[in-house]
């Protein structure tokens, strides 16, 4: 009970919990919103549309508490950082959230037409851009910076991916005028996907600055 | 939540200056209050009128209510011993008695007709405890309370008001002559304590009224401008002066 700041400290812990929460729920919104792409599965995409009012909340929430324990508390130190890098990963988790609501709905407006081409690339990325946005959230959790580097310099191979399915799916526009339609909605997919990764990048780069105090150099 | 204590338009004068005017605040069960303003203010008076100690001060007029646990305290009927009983104080410097640790905490249940060793036992150490000094000083209870740190004499003093069995804590700025981490320690002890008692805080100190406090109000020139969630005080407070002072522009 003498222990200094106590009820302090355990604001900013359940606080990086609830982050990390928030980070498990938009992990899910991004497998369904790619499973429902793969699969062509509109309820799937719906229930994805449907979540991102939670996300939305949680992100409110989160920045409430973090405004609150600054007025209040006077952080310095570790523990500013623990909730100005709270500020900016909800906004970054819940840009994410948005994106996989955007996949979603592309689900639902190609609806039950058949593909122009099966899809190689895209589901790749959607591999690696899930794989950046948990092991962003994982270095969060356990201030892992190794693991954070390691999201940052995924992200190169993301934008090869989304430049490669770009060029690819412009010949197809480039052949067949019918298919334009399709190939922007799947160039909007990989848009997406390109964008969660930057997000997710930043989530890494936030976790940096968190443990040592440093700024990653932008590219 | 269920108020604790209800002021309703409270005037207080000394002789004829007013200090306090129309002052109306609500002091919710459990919670923390704490009264903020600038010196002079009439946050000190207003304290010191819950338990009616400016009773002892020459020239006091008071108009308006206090109602404790719906009972006007400035009833005839009550006794003010059994009030202040109900409704401790502690003071900015801590004033522990030139006895023993043991002592100054017995004090209290003794003179309430308490003789019984192991009871005082008991209520020494549930109160030490409670207080967040038992660990400190277990094994010198019989030292002279006068050797104890200041932060230790402070807490050794909301000790002593919490073995009379208290239902309402006023604290008269009860850090500002302690250091940084005593002055934590006071604070962690004050989120603690709310969770038995009522606790209403002084502070020239705006941060810890922002950290401890799950209410505040702001007094100027013997009124009270804003009541509020504390939360709300130091995010979004309503009146302009509220803003200023808090933000360092006036005080």
């Amino acid at each position: 009970m003498t222990v200094v700041r106590q009820s302090f400290d355990q604001d900013l812990e359940s606080l990086r919990q609830d982050l990390v929460r928030m980070g498990e729920i938009v992990q899910v919104a991004i497998k369904e919103a790619v499973d429902a792409l793969a699969k062509r599965d509109k309820d799937l995409a719906h229930s994805v549309m449907a979540g991102d009012d939670v996300i939305d909340r949680m992100q409110v929430e989160i920045e409430d508490r973090c405004i609150s324990l600054i007025a209040r508390q006077q952080p310095v130190a570790t523990d500013l950082r623990i909730l100005g890098t709270g500020l900016k990963i909800t906004t970054d988790l819940e840009r994410i959230g948005d994106h996989a609501f955007d996949i979603a709905k592309i689900v639902l407006l190609i609806g039950d037409e058949p593909l122009i081409k099966p899809l190689v690339d895209i589901p790749r990325m959607a591999e690696i851009v899930q794989k950046m946005l948990h092991d962003s959230l994982q270095a969060y959790l356990m201030l892992d910076i190794q693991l954070a580097e390691q999201v940052c310099r995924a992200d190169e191979r993301v934008d090869e991916l989304y430049n490669q399915v770009f060029r690819e799916l412009l010949t197809y526009m480039l052949e067949d005028t019918k298919k334009i339609k399709q190939a922007t909605q799947l160039i909007f997919v990989a848009r997406y996907l390109e964008r969660i990764a930057d997000h997710s990048t930043n989530v890494a780069e936030w976790v940096i600055y968190l443990a040592t105090g440093e700024r990653l150099r932008k590219k | 939540m269920e108020n604790k204590i209800q002021v309703n338009k409270l005037k207080l004068y000394y002789t004829e200056h007013l200090a306090l005017n129309k002052v109306s605040i609500d002091v919710a069960k459990n919670g923390v209050l704490a009264l903020i303003g600038p010196s002079g203010c009439g946050k000190s008076t207003f304290l010191k009128t819950l338990n009616r100690m400016n009773d002892l001060i020459e020239g006091v007029r008071i108009e308006g209510e206090v109602l404790l646990d719906g009972d006007n305290i400035f009833h005839p009927d009550v006794d003010v011993v059994h009030l202040r009983k109900r409704v401790g104080m502690v003071f900015q410097r801590p004033n522990p008695f030139p006895m023993s640790i043991y002592d100054n905490i017995a004090y209290g249940p003794r003179i309430h007709g308490l003789s019984n060793k192991a009871k005082l036992d008991e209520i020494v150490e549930q109160s030490l405890t409670r207080s967040a000094l038992w660990d400190e000083v277990k094994d010198r209870l019989k030292t002279s309370a006068v050797s104890m740190s200041g932060g230790q004499q402070q807490r050794l003093c909301i000790a002593r008001l919490l073995a009379v069995e208290p239902e309402v804590l006023l604290m008269d700025e009860p850090c500002s002559a302690l250091d940084p981490i005593s002055t934590m320690k006071i604070e962690e002890l004050v989120s603690e304590l709310k969770k038995e008692y009522t606790i209403v805080m002084v502070t020239h100190n705006m941060q810890q009224a922002a950290r401890v406090s799950d209410s505040t109000a702001f007094f100027l020139m013997g009124e009270m401008i804003e009541q509020d969630k504390t939360d709300t005080i130091f995010t979004r407070p309503r009146d302009k002066r509220t803003e200023d002072y808090i933000t360092g522009r006036f005080g």
